[in-house]
């Protein structure tokens, strides 16, 4: 009798555990920065929205912004997990051993961690292509500057960037050989005073084409007050600072991943994967090129956009040397993804022809 | 009318009800913001103060308040004694940050080589750093009478330069695909400055924290120096009288929370963080200036407002994911228990009167 009472109750416990899980779907997201940063977290969360919107009541989403990268984060991706999500996305490079630590002790719950590289059973990785978004850039900067003096301002000397900067600087010369690059390095992802002064510095120095890896709309409002320069926004569209200075923009979209994954809990059929889509998959935007763009500029801009998209050009096509001069592509060859040092994922070296040097 | 008449001698009853009462009229000013963004503020007030010690998951945040606390208290100690001389020492965040960075290098130098020394050297490598980045504007402050506030400051932004170049470069994990950050010690045993206890959230920089207590309470109690420190601070001249040498004590205070700062950098690099990274340093070293004045300068006092600190930032961020509050709205929480702590510090040292406006005229 008392057995059977014990077990009746149990059971009971059991159909209401499994009850509430088949209800709601509880998705947590730790943001390194503010939801109105307008840049980096703003689109993660914008991402976040898109599950409340897809899924409705069947999706609880939960999130905790301005998570500094530690044992901060580690605690929060701890309590989310103890108040029952069945999904996290941790959003910043930096909570990579975090997120590992805190995966182990839950293997019930389902990590996901953008722009790292260590997965387990249950971590997923997932990142974007910015990179083919810098080709589509370089392109129309390549077009666009009359004194062949392209300003970049740069985050933090890391594969990301360097990429960013190589694809850039191969699609302006691919269509104006005189171009140079001037690179500053501002040593932060987000923080207007800094952004500021390095476009300042780089407009001074004679660039009409800034481009920047860093978030905040600091260098809009710099090229703006200086007249005829041009930018693209970053992260988000940046919109407001168009049709100038402003002529197109790289947009973060992880809301169909998002979607994706939240999707895949609740069919149970989620498994630790290696995502890094590009435009095509949609997961990186090319923001609307304006009318400061000549129509025949647009026009090849966009030409390069959808066969990127499609898959029939890869942004790093060979012939391509590093910048002592030895080959890394020969002709027709595409850059691998994963080829230690020689890889795109680990890129540490520039292109021939810009003649700064990365910094160490 | 009111007034403000200086009392003859700091009342000491409310020297302690100060605190207690700024932490009720935060508990209050907080509740109406949480209101006005449209959240219960009964159930914010709740999530921040009651959930962390005493709610279903209360056994996993309570070592995290340690964790958190001991930074906190361990910088605060160290920046009291120079507070109570007149000694400002405003740049511990860079004093912490080269601490880990000192810690840290001795380790990652020897990896992958396994002993029993390595963590004693980098303790004493965290102090040594930390000392010596103090001992800049100190020496600067002593010799040519730089004002110490602007050059400990500025030597903060020195140090988190330098940070992100040895993350870059020096320290860089070589087996990290071309990413920032170091190795990360948690995985090198000799250099891992693991829990004492499985759990339990009491590592190595906790027991210093506790420790650094009790020997500035003493020191302060009982010591000669401790005496000129107060001394120093309650009269300058009386101080020179007695013959206390003021360019010995700022060397010394200035060298104390130098050591302190960069002994929670070392024990943070080597344990909860585990890495030297860009942004490896999370403000510790300046929420420590509002412990210090929140424990009233006084190591037990220190110790409370350092757990209490702790408990509103873990608190905050189980108040972001479970009802949505912004963490803008927890900062200026934090920012209240300053303000009030300040404000109400007023009634220590002054009585309010009330005047009858027609005796004046």
């Amino acid at each position: 009798m008392k057995l059977k009472s014990i077990l009746a109750i149990a059971l009971l416990a059991m159909t209401a555990a499994t009850g509430t899980l088949a209800d709601t779907t509880k998705v947590g997201f730790v943001y390194v920065g503010p939801v109105g940063d307008g840049g980096w977290t703003y689109e993660h969360d914008k991402g976040r929205e898109a599950v409340v919107a897809a899924f409705g009541d069947k999706v609880e989403t939960m999130y905790v912004e301005s998570v500094p990268e530690g044992p901060d984060a580690e605690r929060v991706m701890t309590d989310m997990a103890l108040k029952g999500a069945d999904l996290i996305f941790t959003t910043s490079f930096g909570y990579m051993d975090q997120t590992i630590n805190v995966a182990a002790k839950f293997p019930n719950v389902k990590f996901e961690h953008a722009t790292g590289y260590k997965q387990s059973d249950n971590v997923s990785v997932y990142s974007a292509r910015f990179y083919e978004g810098r080709a589509v850039q370089g392109h129309i900067a390549g077009h666009m500057t009359k004194s062949n003096i392209v300003g970049y301002i740069g985050s933090f000397p890391i594969p990301e960037v360097i990429r960013g900067i190589n694809a850039a600087y191969i699609h302006a010369k691919a269509v104006n050989p005189d171009v140079q690059f001037k690179i500053i390095w501002a040593y932060t992802w987000f923080d207007p005073t800094k952004e500021a002064d390095a476009a300042k510095v780089l407009i001074e120095q004679g660039a009409d084409v800034v481009l920047q890896h860093t978030d905040s709309t600091a260098p809009q409002a710099a090229a703006q007050a200086a007249g005829n320069v041009i930018t693209f926004g970053q992260a988000s569209d940046m919109a407001a600072y168009g049709p100038k200075p402003r002529v197109s923009s790289i947009i973060d979209n992880w809301g169909p991943y998002y979607i994706a994954r939240t999707q895949a809990v609740m069919d149970g059929t989620w498994a630790s994967t290696s995502t890094w889509d590009g435009i095509g998959a949609g997961m990186v935007g090319i923001g609307e090129i304006t009318s400061a763009v000549p129509a025949d500029v647009k026009a090849s801009a966009e030409a390069l956009r959808d066969s990127l998209a499609d898959g029939s050009y890869h942004a790093f096509t060979g012939p391509l040397n590093k910048q002592d001069g030895s080959v890394w592509l020969k002709a027709g060859e595409t850059a691998a993804d994963y080829a230690g040092p020689e890889g795109l994922a680990e890129m540490g070296f520039y292109l021939e022809g810009l003649d700064s040097e990365v910094p160490n | 009318m009111l007034r403000l008449e200086k009392r003859p001698n700091p009342s000491k009853m409310w020297g302690y009800l100060a605190p207690v009462l700024a932490v009720i009229a935060t508990m209050i000013g907080g509740g109406v913001m949480f209101a006005l963004l449209g959240k219960d503020p009964f159930e914010a007030i709740r999530t921040i103060f009651y959930d962390p010690l005493f709610s279903e998951f209360a056994w996993y945040y309570r070592p995290q308040l340690l964790i958190k606390g001991a930074p906190l208290i361990l910088i605060a100690i160290g920046l009291s004694m120079g507070f109570r001389a007149g000694i400002w020492n405003i740049g511990a965040e860079g004093q912490y940050i080269i601490g880990a960075i000192c810690g840290a290098g001795a380790a990652l130098a020897v990896y992958p080589f396994d002993s029993a020394l390595i963590f004693p050297v980098m303790i004493l490598c965290g102090a040594i750093g930390g000392f010596a980045w103090a001992m800049i504007p100190a020496i600067l402050k002593t010799k040519f009478g730089t004002n110490e506030i602007l050059v400990s400051l500025m030597l903060v932004y020195v140090a988190e330069q330098l940070l992100a170049s040895m993350s870059l470069g020096l320290m860089k994990n070589p087996e990290g695909f071309g990413f920032p950050g170091s190795r990360n010690l948690q995985q090198y045993a000799s250099a891992h400055n693991a829990e004492l206890w499985a759990g339990s959230g009491i590592h190595l920089g906790v027991v210093f924290a506790l420790i650094a207590v009790i020997f500035s309470y003493i020191m302060l109690a009982r010591h000669q120096m401790g005496f000129h420190i107060r001394l120093t601070g309650e009269s300058p001249k009386a101080a020179k009288f007695a013959g206390v040498n003021p360019n010995k004590l700022v060397i010394y205070c200035l060298g104390f929370s130098g050591a302190l700062a960069g002994l929670a950098g070392m024990f943070e690099v080597a344990g909860p963080s585990g890495q030297i990274s860009i942004d490896f340093n999370v403000g510790y070293g300046f929420t420590a200036i509002i412990v210090a004045f929140l424990g009233r300068l006084n190591p037990f006092g220190i110790m409370l407002a350092g757990l209490l600190m702790a408990l509103t930032y873990i608190g905050g961020e189980i108040a972001q994911s479970s009802l949505g509050l912004p963490s803008a709205a927890i900062q200026a929480f934090q920012g209240m228990l300053l303000f009030f702590i300040l404000a109400l510090d007023m009634l220590t040292n002054f009585k309010i009167k009330l005047v009858n406006a027609e005796v004046r005229t």
